[in-house]
């Protein structure tokens, strides 16, 4: 395999990474500690919002994001025809 | 059925499973006993993943932190799972790619260096077996409860059911079990979880349940509180009519929760035995949708747990506050039977003293027990006929009516966090096979966990020790052990590490709790930093790596060590950071020193850049595995 190919598809498998791990960091950092006590001035039924993404919600998007990736690292190996 | 024949029949049932999966699964070489022979299909892989990593403190112990901590809890809930993006991410699918059998073998090779190495097989012994002497106090807890034979021999027949199916089976006999000890553990958890909520907030789903109204009105000790209010909402009123925080609320601080969920998150992501899961998946792919997986698995259970911590401290306020303690432990009280109080008062895990002698438990904030806060038993009982102690706080004069009136309330009650998941079902009045799943996922938990982490320090010391740097040829690079001396090597260090986590258990270091600390900060601190490295920086040397590792790991064990064992002034503490976090500042000084050493020393060899380009390509796995 050329080093082209390699490099490129290690360039967007970093820039992929980066923006999971931004929403990775902002619903569980930013929105369940950082932003907590302003989030958790909403509230929708018994829950605040803050209280929820950090023992609720946060979970099911880290869920969503660890599926998301291996999704799209699938179409990115056929893409550079690298797949096993 | 009586309580305890089914207790017996259903840890009974579960443990034949095991042993028989174990004898099914034995391992012949060592390529099973390290890797499980690298084929198993990814969804199993997760849920072994996960039966490994819900440990005896994640299913016995967590709920009760939560319950206590209110918000704040949450840093355990993210931390221990937000790990598994970074896993998917940034190790698994590139270390499944370098297809070897230990994160030391990776450490080793990717630096070049068996001084490497052998820290590294250091760092992973340490922090495996202060993990495991936990789970043994988790089987301990079971077993004196539920199957009311002494503690210790309690250990000696977990030592002996994971000595057959570690020692036999290796990581294959290991990681099917698990995948049963993980249905085990999901349906006891779940069961009752979902019985709780029904009843207490008539949600059938506690995830939804938790956000729901409370299905009964009760008496919070200083006022009676409505049914049809939010749970959330009741707790929060109750948490501070009683004197503790609102529920609801963060008082650790920002920082510090930060500090904590990041030392968890990170740890997890570096702790050994989670990441040679993933060197078990036949393709790097299915190292990639195996984390998917073992993290969906882990989340059914995780956002679950905070949701019967609300229901538990309802349930708690709901049975036992101003209730007559001599009529409740005898089952007086219609729809309240207090037999369970007994139980676990006389296992010691929960006191009570009558201080305002009115025959009526009362709970609130503050001590009930001088000291540490714990009872210290006498012989003898009190005029209840409660266990008597030694070390109740002083006698308060005013009679509950008073107080009430003033708003006041005093403490009476001693309850272990440990117990609250345990006890929760028998606390709200469910069928006795509930009670008894309850005891076979307790055993589950502890015992996967125990097992997974036996066979990393078995491993360790057979391929990684004697293997890979002590029997060493010096001319081949090489290990002189013949496959067969290594495979009854790393049977016979697997059986010392059941010795020692036994003797752990038994004899067990009075601070377990804080150990775990140390496990997280240590991963966070040394492997995390010295993995991402090796893989995503080309140039890290082994100079950088190994005063990284170092730097990392003297900082943090250093920082724990002084404030946790040596009674360091909290007033001390760096930026105010507990030793709980302080893995999070172990990591980045390990990045720091790791970079800025590895810029001034020589580049690494072109083989070691080779090999680098090689672990970032999925193409090839397979054949990586048979070197």
């Amino acid at each position: 395999m050329n080093r082209e190919v390699a490099e490129a598809y290690w360039k967007e498998n970093i820039s992929l990474i980066l923006k999971l791990l931004v929403i990775w960091f902002i619903v569980s950092y930013g929105f369940g500690i950082i932003f907590l006590d302003e989030l958790n001035a909403i509230t929708f039924g018994g829950f605040k919002l803050g209280f929820w993404f950090a023992q609720q919600g946060a979970i099911y998007v880290f869920v969503v994001l660890v599926f998301v990736y291996a999704k799209k690292m699938e179409a990115l190996e056929k893409k550079y025809d690298i797949h096993e | 059925m009586e309580l305890q024949n089914l207790i017996y029949l259903f840890v009974g049932l579960s443990f034949a499973l095991y042993i028989g999966i174990a004898i099914w699964a034995r391992a012949g070489s060592t390529k099973e006993f390290y890797v499980a022979g690298g084929g198993v299909h990814p969804v199993l892989n997760g849920m072994a993943t996960a039966a490994d990593f819900l440990s005896a403190a994640s299913f016995i112990s967590l709920a009760g932190i939560i319950s206590l901590k209110g918000s704040d809890g949450g840093a355990y809930l993210m931390g221990w799972t937000g790990g598994y993006v970074l896993l998917a991410m940034l190790l698994a699918p590139y270390l499944r790619k370098f297809g070897k059998f230990t994160v030391p073998d990776f450490v080793g090779d990717r630096y070049y260096s068996d001084l490497a190495r052998t820290v590294a097989v250091v760092c992973v012994i340490f922090i495996s077996f202060t993990y495991v002497a936990g789970q043994m106090r988790g089987v301990g807890i079971v077993f004196s409860r539920f199957l009311q034979v002494d503690i210790n021999m309690g250990i000696y027949i977990g030592m002996g059911i994971v000595f057959v199916y570690a020692v036999l089976g290796g990581m294959k006999g290991v990681t099917y079990t698990q995948v049963a000890q993980y249905c085990v553990m999901l349906f006891a958890f779940t069961v009752p979880a979902i019985f709780l909520s029904l009843q207490v907030t008539e949600s059938f789903l506690p995830q939804i349940g938790f956000g729901g109204t409370v299905a009964f009105e009760f008496d919070n000790g200083i006022k009676m509180i409505d049914s049809g209010n939010y749970l959330l909402h009741a707790l929060d009123t109750s948490m501070t009519d009683l004197g503790f925080s609102a529920y609801t609320v963060s008082h650790d601080g920002t920082l510090n929760v930060f500090m904590l969920t990041a030392a968890l998150m990170l740890g997890t992501a570096g702790l050994p035995h989670v990441i040679v899961r993933f060197f078990t998946t036949p393709t790097v792919r299915d190292a990639r949708i195996s984390a998917g997986w073992a993290l969906m698995f882990l989340a059914i259970v995780y956002t679950q747990i905070p949701a019967v911590a609300g229901f538990a401290r309802v349930n708690l306020l709901n049975n036992l506050q101003n209730v007559d303690y001599a009529k409740f432990v005898d089952g007086q009280i219609a729809g309240n039977d207090g037999a369970w109080f007994k139980n676990w008062e006389n296992s010691g895990l929960i006191g009570w003293t009558d201080r305002n002698n009115d025959g009526k438990i009362q709970f609130g904030s503050g001590k009930a027990f001088e000291g540490q806060g714990k009872p210290i038993y006498i012989n003898g009982n009190g005029s209840s006929g409660e266990r008597m102690t030694s070390n109740s706080m002083p006698l308060h004069a005013k009679s509950a009516q008073e107080m009430r009136q003033n708003g006041e309330i005093i403490n009476e009650l001693y309850i272990d966090r440990d117990i609250i998941v345990l006890a929760n079902p028998e606390i709200g009045g469910l069928p006795n096979w509930v009670i008894a799943l309850m005891a076979a996922g307790g055993l589950a938990a502890a015992l996967s966990t125990a097992a997974g982490l036996l066979l990393v320090i078995s491993t360790s010391i057979s391929h990684d020790l004697l293997g890979n740097v002590l029997m060493k040829d010096p001319v081949t690079g090489k290990s002189k052990l013949s496959e067969k001396a290594e495979l009854l090597s790393a049977r016979i260090a697997a059986v010392v590490a059941i010795l020692v986590a036994g003797y752990l258990g038994i004899h067990p270091p009075g601070f377990v709790a804080q150990v775990v600390a140390f496990a997280f900060g240590l991963a966070a601190a040394s492997f995390f930093p010295v993995i991402i490295l090796g893989i995503f920086y080309k140039r890290m040397n082994k100079e950088g790596a190994i005063a990284g590792m170092l730097s990392g790991l003297i900082f943090t064990f250093g920082y724990i060590v002084y404030f946790v064992f040596m009674g360091g002034d909290k007033a001390d503490y760096l930026w105010g950071i507990a030793p709980t976090g302080i893995g999070t500042i172990g990591m980045v000084l390990h990045f720091i020193v790791a970079i800025v050493v590895s810029k001034f020393t020589p580049a690494p060899p072109q083989e070691i850049q080779d090999l680098v380009e090689n672990i970032r390509i999925p193409r090839g796995a397979g054949a990586s595995h048979n070197h």
